[in-house]
């Protein structure tokens, strides 16, 4: 059986934290230029510029795309055959969290309690972890530092059949036009369909992690992700809630099976500087 | 897109009321770094009857929340944090005297209420560039409340900050303004 020791678990999510937090995807690099050639708006054409010279001076000096560099939001693909030793798995996640956070000068925003003493716990852990077990020998970990100006402005709708195709593209909209600015649009929107309650919204926030580029593989909601992006840009927030079409890049649908009675529909916007970085051990 | 106004921090009164909506402007000077902690605790101070640790009047409160300095470096990155979440504090530090806010997203109808009062103007920077506003960031220095960490209340040197005037003395609104000519639902 495969062996992979929690020391090298540790390190490599010390590394995918800087990644993430310094290195905004290329793909987000090529979306902002794309849409300050498309932009009509004279300010948001300047803010995408600016965009990009910020995500140039944040990966040419490792100094961090947005001061908030999130909530550490971790899904670990562990593969069923791969055997983990050296010590507690969880553990040794955190354990590269607090190295990535401390030795990068990654900010720490993370309080140990929520409403009491809300006392910061100095190194950004514990991360919020999602852990699957998957076939094969190896592990996966995809790291989404995600800030809290976009996170506030989710929305969970336990929509009813009935509501259909119409009660998604009115929670998507509302969510958005709720968002507004305080989400550092241009966002990526992350929408989850079915489930239950907490799957639901697992679902939205692994849409808002995925790469900007990708589709859903099922061509009826990849259609709906066109069809929900075309809604939130004809909405005019624009870069930075300033006016203009570029409200979003992309809005991406995950979807699972539900109840006969349910339509569970979740929301979870990612900022401008939706960052993510992976690693297969 | 306007001419761009250089302007200096603290503001006095006729400076803050100057400025309109949609207006460009870059900030040199002094402005004071606060966020939602360090606001809790500067209303905490005023229920108890004492003074805050600085005198309020004319400053510039940027909301910001600054990742670390790295060595060599001022200050970390350091871009606007949401504004709203200092909206249940901002009517009593403005009636003590604080003339301007610089920070990101929609204020509620009494926080507008009472700049129209006071005579003070709300800016954006860009969220998310905290990088490239690092560079305008000189110095960074802890006022008060070392233990909050990023939400410390502190004193930052500025040159030439960007930011653009969303919501005026009077209660123009540039993200309503900006939004309307291309909104299509």
């Amino acid at each position: 059986m495969k062996e992979l020791s929690t020391a090298k678990i540790t390190q490599a999510v010390a590394d995918l934290c800087v990644e993430a937090c310094c290195r905004l995807p290329e793909d987000m690099r090529a979306a902002f230029e794309n849409a300050k050639q498309s932009e009509p708006s004279a300010v948001g054409r300047d803010i995408l510029q600016q965009l990009l010279d910020n995500a140039a001076i944040a990966r040419t000096e490792t100094v961090p795309i947005c001061q908030d560099t999130g909530l550490a939001v971790i899904f670990a693909d562990v593969g069923q055959d791969l055997h983990i030793t050296g010590g507690d798995f969880t553990e040794a996640i955190n354990a590269g969290v607090h190295k990535g956070y401390v030795e990068g000068y990654l900010r720490k925003s993370s309080v140990a309690e929520p409403l009491f003493e809300r006392k910061n716990t100095g190194d950004n852990t514990p991360c919020v972890l999602h852990v699957r077990i998957v076939p094969g020998d190896s592990l996966r970990l995809r790291l989404a530092p995600k800030g809290a100006g976009s996170e506030n402005k989710s929305v969970l709708k336990m929509l009813v059949p009935a509501d259909g195709l119409e009660g998604v593209r009115k929670t998507v909209l509302e969510a958005v036009l709720a968002a507004g600015p305080n989400a550092c649009p241009p966002m990526v929107v992350g929408v989850g369909l079915g489930g239950n309650m907490e799957l639901c919204c697992l679902l939205a926030k692994r849409a808002a992690a995925r790469d900007l580029l990708s589709k859903n593989p099922d061509p009826r909601y990849a259609a709906l992700e066109d069809e929900l992006l075309a809604l939130v840009n004809n909405t005019g927030i624009g870069p930075q809630g300033l006016g203009g079409v570029t409200t979003a890049l992309a809005v991406h649908v995950e979807w699972a099976a539900t109840h006969i009675a349910q339509l569970p529909c979740a929301v979870n916007i990612n900022c401008h500087a939706a960052r993510h970085a992976e690693i297969v051990l | 897109m306007s001419e761009i106004k250089y302007i200096t921090a603290p503001f006095d009164d006729a400076l803050a009321r100057s400025l309109r909506a949609g207006d460009s402007v870059r900030i040199s000077g002094v402005i004071l770094a606060a966020r939602d902690a360090a606001h809790k605790r500067l209303c905490e101070c005023l229920d108890r009857g004492e003074s805050l640790p600085l005198d309020l009047t004319g400053h510039v409160v940027y909301y910001v929340g600054p990742s670390p300095a790295k060595p060599g470096q001022a200050i970390g990155s350091a871009g606007p944090t949401t504004s709203g979440r200092m909206d249940a504090y901002t009517p009593r530090l403005l009636a003590c005297g604080l003339k301007g806010m610089i920070g990101k997203g929609y204020r509620k109808p009494e926080v507008v209420e009472a700049m129209k009062t006071y005579g003070v103007p709300y800016m954006a920077a860009v969220g998310g560039a905290g990088a490239l506003i690092s560079r305008c960031i000189k110095k960074y220095s802890v006022l008060a409340w070392p233990e909050l960490g990023p939400e410390a209340l502190a004193l930052m040197e500025v040159e030439q900050f960007p930011a653009i005037v969303v919501i005026d003395c009077l209660g123009n609104n540039q993200y309503e303004a900006g939004q309307a000519p291309y909104k299509k639902i």
